[in-house]
């Protein structure tokens, strides 16, 4: 006989909020990809590695396939999806990375992107040695992080005169 | 004066990719799609004797694809039928696929796969490649008489080199999802892949279906780097096997640790010089022996090999070559595509070899470049005449003046500074673009342009976009040749149901061979529409499109690769133009090695590369900083071994690669000497960057410590034993 242990959560996903049932074990990136459709978070590896998965909970960066899902009841999370302006317009963040060059083949993008959108939260004016320290844990084989580091430069400019992440 | 090709555009599939839009192929699972899994060898060589399936599983609820029940040829086609798609008796490397299962979900395909014992006979597995007796693939390019040479050189220098193998690490691992037969008789895959049309062959031959019925669809690639070059059609076709079977479609996506324990990898190189010099450092002659770890199966190694004998000798002058390749089975997974493809293995231990005659003959490493390159009207290794396009001095200037590496005293005694030293390092290398020899002449690379009802021209080609930039490449190089602006072109999707055969996406050949096609495309189908309204005609380019196809003009123009006049090559002999034209490039690398632990970090990086035309200067340094970090992790902390044939590093904890703190700051230095056949100039870019960084690396570590380095990846147990070696005094 198999038990059910699966609980009913409610939660806040990119401004509104979301109902699920989930298995203890569950990860927070299958929920968010298989059960309610964000597919823009990635997996690049599964084990906290690569950072493809980085999602907000509560505006802190995390690796979605670490992350037990039962754990965001309650809480606000922003994926990848939840960062686009009105009418789909892109963030600043978005925006200077498109510009930029920081977007290669794009699958480590999204987690790039949220793990930047966390560090500008905290340091809005990160040097490039702030900007290699944050995002460590964001692995990206396409670009040599070049023009990713000065994507994020850019952008922070542009956000200190004035705009959101 | 150009005025697309040469600006920097938007990527146009960009806003996709950093909105989290674009659609890779684990996003678009199609509902009631079911999940497949291979089941692989638990050893590395030996028989496979059945399976045996546990009872207290319902088999009955999954489906199970076995040799014996393949419709086709049981090979993933490639260059020699020797790779079964499910292995029937022998098996030849851990991990070979033995049979196939797929499940409705994912719970019960891992349940299934916990009910399945495979039952093998295992036998000796031959790992050492030097022991190896089949071989795949041997090159011999013969220049002059190399052992008179050799006997009358004042000074001859033999040394040996070796490189590890290197994981691809695309972010995105391998994955595909095959439809079953529609009822037009279509089978369709969707993939994450770099080749459409090699995928296609592959499927038609395992189902036993013309290929127009097998219909591969590209998927938003996560990164390729050579590694979706091959290995997609495995994927597929067990894919499509399944999907078959079932009944339903099926995906077959890999976890990193499959892929990584499975999938290709660089060959493992062993590469023996001798070479002779006189007083000034001035190569003789050059005896080069090229021994790469094949794996158990053929796969690209013909290829890979090839292109490692073309370059052995490295971009230097000389008139007597030798250099014998030779690729051989083993029972090691099998290796394969990796950007350099073979180069960066030779490029390495050519590049280590003139640090070596440098040092014997105490010259500076970049005067005895300067004296040795090769130069406009210079002749390879293989006898080709170097007629145009060579920046090789150029790039040297460049580079040097921008570092003053030629004032730095290299593996020079300096006072020893504390348990920190520094060195500065550089290499100097040359890469050919496009296919090897007469490839390009028998791949026959087709384009096709048309305009859209709208009056929009649409690009159909079958090259494929997994972040080198192809789409916004191709979007400038068609703007520029039909007189308009980006906004008017339309690369359409790698479908090979839509598109033309326009060759595999490798060789750093899109840009110069296809987008050669696609310029001369665009240029024909400008000159109709400005035939019919009359050249300077009132309107925007749309305007006048609509028009021409008003009027009944035919807005379809196809073209077909015809290589530049005069190239001569000679398969049998290795003899001639081995390529249209080579990009030329040199790398400059400082280094801080800590005495404690031997970890290496990099300081700076340069590079200055000569590329013909930067379509895009923006895409064109990105992959030069990409692809040359991808060298420096090569060179000290990419480690891939093996053990009992089996990968030790299968997962990304372990396989690492760089981070956003391992890597330097970069600069690169744009040089542009242009290819009068390739389009604006334009010559390939895709791989040069990775053949330069891992001598450098291993130049400047030696200037740092003044032992030499003559394996890659130096890492920090092999640089501490080495000095160990050297200072006996600080070993405890
Ligand atoms: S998928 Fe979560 S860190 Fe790689
Ligand atoms: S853009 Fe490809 S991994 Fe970062």
């Amino acid at each position: 006989m198999t038990i059910d242990n699966s609980m009913q959560i409610s939660f806040e996903l990119n401004g509104s909020m979301r109902r699920a049932r989930v298995e203890p074990h569950e990860r927070l990136i299958d929920l968010l990809r298989d059960v309610l459709g964000e597919t823009g978070t990635k997996e690049g590896c599964g084990e906290g590695e690569c950072g493809a998965c980085t999602v907000l909970v509560e505006g802190r960066a995390v690796n979605s396939c670490l992350f037990p899902a039962p754990e965001v009841e309650g809480l606000r999370v922003v994926t990848i999806e939840g960062l686009c302006g009105e009418g789909l317009q892109l963030s600043p963040v978005q925006a200077a990375f498109l510009e930029g060059g920081a977007t290669q083949c794009g699958f480590c993008t999204p987690g790039m992107v949220v793990s930047t959108v966390a560090l500008l939260g905290e340091n809005p004016a990160p040097s490039a040695s702030d900007i290699r320290n944050a995002l460590t844990g964001n692995l990206c084989r396409c670009t040599g992080y070049v023009q990713i580091v000065e994507a994020i430069q850019s952008a922070a400019a542009k956000l200190s005169a004035g705009g959101e992440a | 004066m150009t005025r697309v090709v040469g600006t920097r555009l938007r990527r146009p599939e960009g806003p996709d990719k950093v909105t989290g839009r674009a659609m890779y192929v684990a996003d678009d699972v199609p509902v009631g799609c079911w999940w497949g899994k291979a089941i692989r060898s638990p050893v590395a060589h030996g028989e496979l004797l059945g399976f045996e399936l546990d009872p207290a599983f319902d088999f009955s609820q999954v489906v199970l694809v076995r040799a014996a029940d393949i419709p086709g040829v049981n090979v993933v086609d490639l260059i020699v039928d020797d790779q079964p798609i499910l292995a029937s008796d022998a098996i030849e490397h851990w991990g070979q696929p033995l049979l196939l299962v797929a499940a409705a979900d994912q719970a019960t395909l891992d349940a299934a796969v916990r009910a399945i014992d495979v039952r093998v006979r295992e036998s000796e597995p031959l790992l050492d490649m030097e022991a190896a007796e089949v071989v795949f693939k041997e090159i011999v390019i013969d220049k002059g008489d190399v052992d008179a040479a050799l006997a009358s050189a004042p000074h001859v220098l033999r040394r040996t080199y070796h490189t590890d193998s290197q994981e691809q690490m695309y972010i995105e691992p391998q994955g595909a999802i095959a439809w079953p037969e529609a009822a037009d008789g279509t089978v369709l895959v969707r993939g994450s892949l770099q080749c459409p049309y090699y995928v296609q062959r592959a499927l038609a031959r395992a189902l036993d279906i013309e290929p127009a019925r097998a219909r591969v669809v590209q998927a938003a690639t996560g990164g390729g780097f050579g590694g979706k070059e091959e290995y997609p059609s495995v994927v597929a076709c067990h894919a499509a096997l399944l999907a078959r079977a079932a009944g339903q479609p099926v995906a077959v996506i890999y976890d990193r640790h499959e892929d990584l324990a499975v999938t290709p990898k660089r060959h493992p190189a062993r590469v023996r010089h001798a070479t002779g010099y006189d007083d000034d450092g001035r190569l003789l002659a050059m005896d080069v022996d090229v021994l790469l770890d094949g794996g158990a199966f053929t796969t690209l190694s013909p290829v890979v090999l090839s292109r490692a004998a073309i370059h052995a000798a490295g971009a230097y002058r000389c008139d007597a070559v030798r250099i014998r390749g030779r690729v051989v089975k083993t029972n090691h997974v099998p290796y394969g595509a990796f950007r350099g493809f073979g180069a960066p293995q030779v490029c390495f231990a050519v590049e280590r070899q003139m640090d070596a005659i440098a040092r014997e003959r105490d010259l500076h490493p970049a005067t005895l470049r300067k004296r040795n390159a090769l130069r406009l009207g210079d002749t390879t290794a293989t006898s080709g005449r170097l007629e145009e396009s060579v920046g090789s001095e150029e790039v040297l200037a460049k580079i040097l003046e921008r570092t003053g590496f030629e004032d730095h005293p290299w593996c020079q005694p300096r006072p020893a500074a504390g348990r920190k030293r520094r060195g500065a390092g550089f290499s100097f290398f040359f890469h050919g673009a496009g296919f090897t020899g007469a490839g390009e002449v028998h791949l026959k690379a087709k384009v096709d342009v048309r305009l859209a009802a709208d009056g929009r021209c649409e690009v159909h080609s079958a090259s494929t976009e997994f972040g080198q930039g192809t789409v916004t490449m191709f979007t400038a190089i068609a703007a520029e040749a039909l007189e308009t602006g980006p906004d008017d072109v339309l690369v359409v999707e790698p479908d090979t149901g839509a598109v033309p055969d326009s060759g595999p996406t490798v060789a750093s050949r899109t840009c110069m061979v296809v987008g050669g096609c696609l310029a001369r495309a665009c240029r024909e189908l400008r000159a109709r529409i400005d035939a019919h309204g009359g050249q300077g005609a009132e309107g925007s380019f749309r305007e006048r499109a609509r028009a021409f196809l008003a009027a009944g003009g035919d807005g379809r123009v196809e073209v077909t690769y015809a290589s530049p006049p005069g190239l001569v090559w000679d398969d049998e002999r290795y003899e001639g133009d081995a390529y249209p034209a080579y990009g030329w490039a040199a790398d400059y690398v400082e280094v801080e090695v800590d005495l404690d632990t031997f970890e290496v970090s990099m300081e700076r990086f340069v590079s200055a590369v000569d590329v013909g035309k930067a379509i895009q200067p923006q895409l064109v340094e990105g992959q030069i900083e990409g692809g040359s970090l991808q060298a420096l992790g090569f060179a000290h902390i990419e480690v891939v071994g093996t053990k009992d044939g089996r990968f030790l590093q299968d997962r990304m904890a372990t396989c690492i690669i760089p981070t956003t703190l391992d890597a330097p700051p970069m600069e690169v230095l744009l040089v542009e000497e242009p290819f009068s056949h390739g389009p604006y100039g334009a010559k390939g870019v895709g791989e040069l960057p990775m053949d330069g960084g891992a001598p450098a690396v291993a130049s400047a570590i030696e200037d740092a410590l003044g032992i030499s380095i003559d394996r890659v990846p130096a890492t920090p147990e092999r640089l501490a034993a080495a000095w160990l070696a050297a200072h006996p005094e600080e070993a405890l």
